[in-house]
């Protein structure tokens, strides 16, 4: 059963994604509004991990499995500018987009499984995946046309 | 002109000392008894004024009716409208002395333009081709992006709609707002959350209906005084209504009432998490009208439910016994009113914690009855028409910028190609139009009849953008302020009674103020100044013709009138001959609502929505699958602590806060000498406790410094909780806003004012 490593997946990935929105957070604090967003949604993911663990623990985590190919990009250092900011939004969207389809996925064996506890912790989970690809679309269409157009930075 | 006052009766009191005025209690749902109240110059008599001149004033949200007294083409006086339905004849200390003494003082009557880092003088033609230069250099270099507008609630809404058909259609920009994020943004934002729209439920004779009146971080007695002054005679009158009050200071608002909720700033959430949750759990609600006029109840009461009385009491550090008392008042009480402003609005969580409100109202259908309803209140006078014509962020009419089919009516009505219209996401915020001038992306800031040096937070970071060399400053102001002194043009403008227009309140009233005197050579009015702008720049339409068709407030007012028509702001019904004469009136009737339905259908809502916690935008699509289709949001979010936390180095919580005896940053009142002389200079406010701790006494100057900056005050023991300390934000010297911190709500955009840690040490 390979449930154990897409667990073991999504752990990393949300310790990676949580570690970007703090990253983010750090290095854009000129932007108060992206420095505090980034500072709550962190530590809402964080709560996720720690809805997860129990499961996580149960199912006995798998990191080893495939670690080439199952694996979360790391984020880098944060860029500067108004463009810069765009791309560091950019690459919290696609870490956060990876999270939700691998929710999505857990979620679907945790229905094959009948897992009750399995499911409340993805229902409870995509719910908070959802608002911060909500958040990071609607800064990103916000400052794009500035950033693009207008900034000299 | 001369009316009489048809049984009221004028006290000879002094207003500075007695700033309610003479009581005339009465018993609830009895009409609010008449009380004229009048000033005139020292040594001008009744009957030597030449004429009265309608109007209304502009010296706080309430918009009192008035009449302006004129003798030999100078203004000498004001005196309230009996029959005007706001206010019944009374003005308060500010309207009585604040609106028509700086008429004749310090006015600015020549252009000033900068040359060799100095500002001089200029005349009219050469300031404004430097402006259209200016604007035209960058929108061929730039295009519209370069450009901001900032400006006002002290403005009328000609004058709004007219800048927002030229930033919106002319240049084309989505970088337009007011001082209006600093004071009512939270209002229009928890108004759209909830109910789909902004627009006030309530009315003023809600006061004299209710039977419990809840105040929400309002210190009613200071910031609108002769609102208070309407409950204050309920309150010694038969048949008084149950007060609660929510202030980390114990103001006189506070003294007045049954409950007396201080809940430590940035706690609002919380605290109201806790009232929702004991109106749930005790089956205070009204099941039916939940079911059939709300959407949402389920996950409300799911995240309210951790909020018992002691987790509220221990994060809030407040009584649970005073928190249970409350939410009981406002559970078994027949009409309840309540009212919001900055103590929520620009405190941590303002929308979520104001959405509360409307909540708890909501789920008790306690809103468009007589004596029930909510006013989320506004700060400043015109504030609403900043809001409804576009002059803000949003669209005029409450259109809903993520709506094709709402822009497309105004690209219609304006004959102008949608695309020109900014509507590819949310309107710029103040205070990032703000950051794009740091960042030099803005290069063009049109500041109108407001004074952001003063009034923006984080004041030095303020000045350093003012002072940029590649951003052009337009500032157009009556008076030289902090900020015309950093601007590179300064436009002289013409006061409230040297112009005519139309505002409209905080309870949607709408008043016709009249021009009553000539501003003084040189000056022009901001609607003219904005004509000439639009002319000089030449936009045209698609027809080749001006963009721009009127040429007068009333051209602009009956073009408002076109604009707003079927929208829930509809002003097609009202025009300046209905509004000479009598009373104001209200748009949309005396109170919203009374039938259960919302504007929230899809197709007509001002917006969408929003995550309360993160201000994340809902998708049209998300928002057309719940069906709304006139039902209201029970809108919900948990509690999260402020970043600006109380620690060692900076251990107070300071909130600033209003004197009853000024408005704004002093422009006008301080140039009325009684309101001056009753609060000529700024303090800091601390609890007796705190300033024992620290070793104080009353008048001991100290330094008050926040991780911004810092200020030198003398220390008044007094009205605030412990932990707490309150400066007054008026004062351009020793600014309060040197302290505060560039932090906003996310949903609404205003300024975390109320929320900075500092210390205190003497000086």
């Amino acid at each position: 059963m390979h449930l154990a490593t897409y667990l073991g997946l999504l752990q990393t990935s949300l310790r990676t994604l949580a570690g970007a929105f703090r990253e983010v957070a750090s290095g854009h604090g000129d932007e108060p509004d992206v420095r505090r967003t980034c500072e709550v949604l962190a530590s809402r993911i964080d709560g996720q991990a720690e809805k997860l663990a129990p499961v996580v623990d149960r199912y006995g985590e798998h990191r080893e499995a495939e670690p080439e190919r199952l694996h979360a990009a790391e984020f880098e250092q944060t860029r500067t500018g108004g463009v810069g900011l765009l791309r560091d939004l950019q690459d919290l969207y696609a870490l956060s987009s990876f999270t939700d389809i691998t929710w999505t996925v857990v979620g679907q064996a945790a229905q094959g499984l009948r897992d009750q506890e399995l499911i409340d912790v993805v229902n409870a989970c995509e719910q908070d995946t959802a608002r911060q690809l909500a958040w990071l679309k609607t800064r990103i269409k916000q400052g794009a046309p500035q950033a693009l157009i207008a900034a000299r930075d | 002109m001369f009316r009489s006052n048809e049984g009221g009766y004028r006290p000879e009191v002094d207003r500075i000392a007695d700033i309610w005025g003479s009581r005339t209690p009465h018993g609830r749902g009895t009409r609010w008894p008449v009380r004229v109240d009048q000033r005139l110059a020292d040594g001008v008599e009744e009957s030597d004024v030449d004429r009265w001149v309608q109007s209304a004033c502009v010296l706080c949200s309430n918009g009192c009716g008035c009449d302006i007294a004129v003798r030999d083409g100078r203004i000498v006086g004001v005196r309230g409208r009996a029959d005007d339905i706001v206010n019944r004849g009374r003005l308060g200390p500010k309207g009585l002395h604040g609106s028509w003494q700086a008429h004749g003082k310090d006015r600015l009557t020549t252009p000033l333009i900068r040359r060799d880092g100095e500002l001089r003088e200029t005349d009219w033609d050469t300031a404004m081709s430097a402006i259209v230069r200016r604007s035209q250099d960058l929108l061929a270099d730039t295009g519209p992006l370069s450009h901001g507008f900032y400006t006002s609630g002290q403005l009328f809404l000609e004058e709004y709609y007219t800048l927002g058909v030229i930033g919106k259609a002319g240049i084309g920009t989505p970088h337009m707002d007011g001082n209006t994020r600093l004071c009512t943004a939270t209002a229009a934002a928890a108004l759209k959350e909830s109910f789909g729209s902004d627009g006030q439920p309530a009315c003023h004779a809600d006061i004299d209906l209710c039977d419990a009146l809840f105040l929400y971080g309002h210190n009613m007695a200071a910031t609108q005084t002769v609102m208070w002054a309407r409950v204050l005679d309920r309150l010694e009158g038969p048949g008084r209504p149950r007060l609660v009050v929510v202030d980390p200071r114990r103001t006189p608002t506070a003294e007045a009432a049954d409950v007396h909720l201080a809940p430590l700033p940035g706690t609002n959430q919380a605290l109201l998490n806790g009232l929702v949750r004991e109106v749930v759990e005790r089956g205070w609600f009204d099941r039916e009208y939940v079911d059939r006029h709300t959407l949402g109840f389920e996950e409300l009461k799911a995240t309210v439910a951790p909020y018992t009385p002691e987790r509220v009491a221990e994060i809030c550090r407040v009584s649970p016994a005073d928190l249970v008392r409350a939410a009981e008042i406002f559970g078994t009480s027949d009409r309840v009113l309540s009212t919001v402003l900055q103590g929520f609005y620009q405190s941590h969580q303002a929308t979520a914690a104001s959405c509360q409100v409307n909540n708890l109202h909501l789920l008790r259908g306690q809103i468009g009855r007589p004596g029930s309803g909510v006013l989320q209140m506004n700060g400043q006078p015109t504030a609403q028409n900043t809001r409804e014509c576009g002059a803000d962020g949003d669209l005029p009419g409450f259109r809903n910028w993520d709506n094709p089919e709402h822009v497309e009516e105004l690209a219609r009505l304006w004959n102008v190609d949608p695309l020109t219209i900014p509507h590819w996401a949310p309107p710029t915020h103040a205070m990032q139009i703000w950051r794009y001038a740091e960042q030099g992306s803005i290069r063009f800031l049109w500041i109108s009849a407001t004074n952001p040096a003063v009034s923006l937070p984080e004041l030095a970071r303020v000045r350093e953008i003012l002072r940029r060399e590649d951003l052009f400053v337009v500032a157009q102001d009556a008076f030289r302020t902090e900020t015309t002194e950093l601007a590179d043009v300064v436009l002289p403008a013409a006061l409230w009674g040297e112009k005519q227009g139309t505002f409209t309140n905080l309870s949607r009233v709408v008043h016709l103020s009249e021009q009553a005197v000539e501003p003084p050579a040189g000056a022009r009015s901001d609607l003219d100044i904005f004509l000439d702008y639009a002319s000089r720049m030449g936009f045209r339409d698609r027809a080749g013709d001006p963009l721009i068709k009127w040429k007068d407030a009333e051209g602009a007012f009956d073009a408002w009138r076109e604009c707003s028509r079927g929208r829930p702001c509809d002003y097609s019904e009202l025009s300046y001959e209905r509004l000479r004469g009598g009373s104001g009136i209200p748009w949309g009737g005396e109170r919203l609502y009374a039938d259960g339905v919302f504007p929230t259908a899809a197709e007509y809502c001002e917006d969408y929505g929003h995550d309360l916690l993160t201000g994340a935008s809902t998708t049209p699509a998300d928002y057309r699958a719940r069906r709304p289709d006139g039902r209201a949001f029970l809108k919900a979010a948990e509690y999260t602590p402020a970043r600006e936390q109380p620690d060692d180095e900076y251990p107070l919580l300071c909130t600033t806060g209003r004197s009853v005896y000024h408005f704004h940053t002093r422009t006008k009142t301080r140039r009325a000498p009684e309101l001056q002389k009753a609060a000529p200079d700024p303090w800091v406010e601390l609890s007796p406790a705190d300033a024992d701790e620290l070793g104080l006494g009353e008048g001991d100057v100290v330094r008050v410094e926040s991780r911004r900056g810092s200020v030198e005050v003398p220390v008044h023991i007094g009205r605030c909780r412990d932990g707490v300390a309150f400066l007054p934000f008026h004062y351009g010297f020793q600014a309060a806003n040197e302290l505060t911190a560039t932090e906003w709500d996310p949903v609404s955009k205003q300024p975390l004012f109320k929320i900075s840690a500092v210390r205190i040490r003497r000086v």
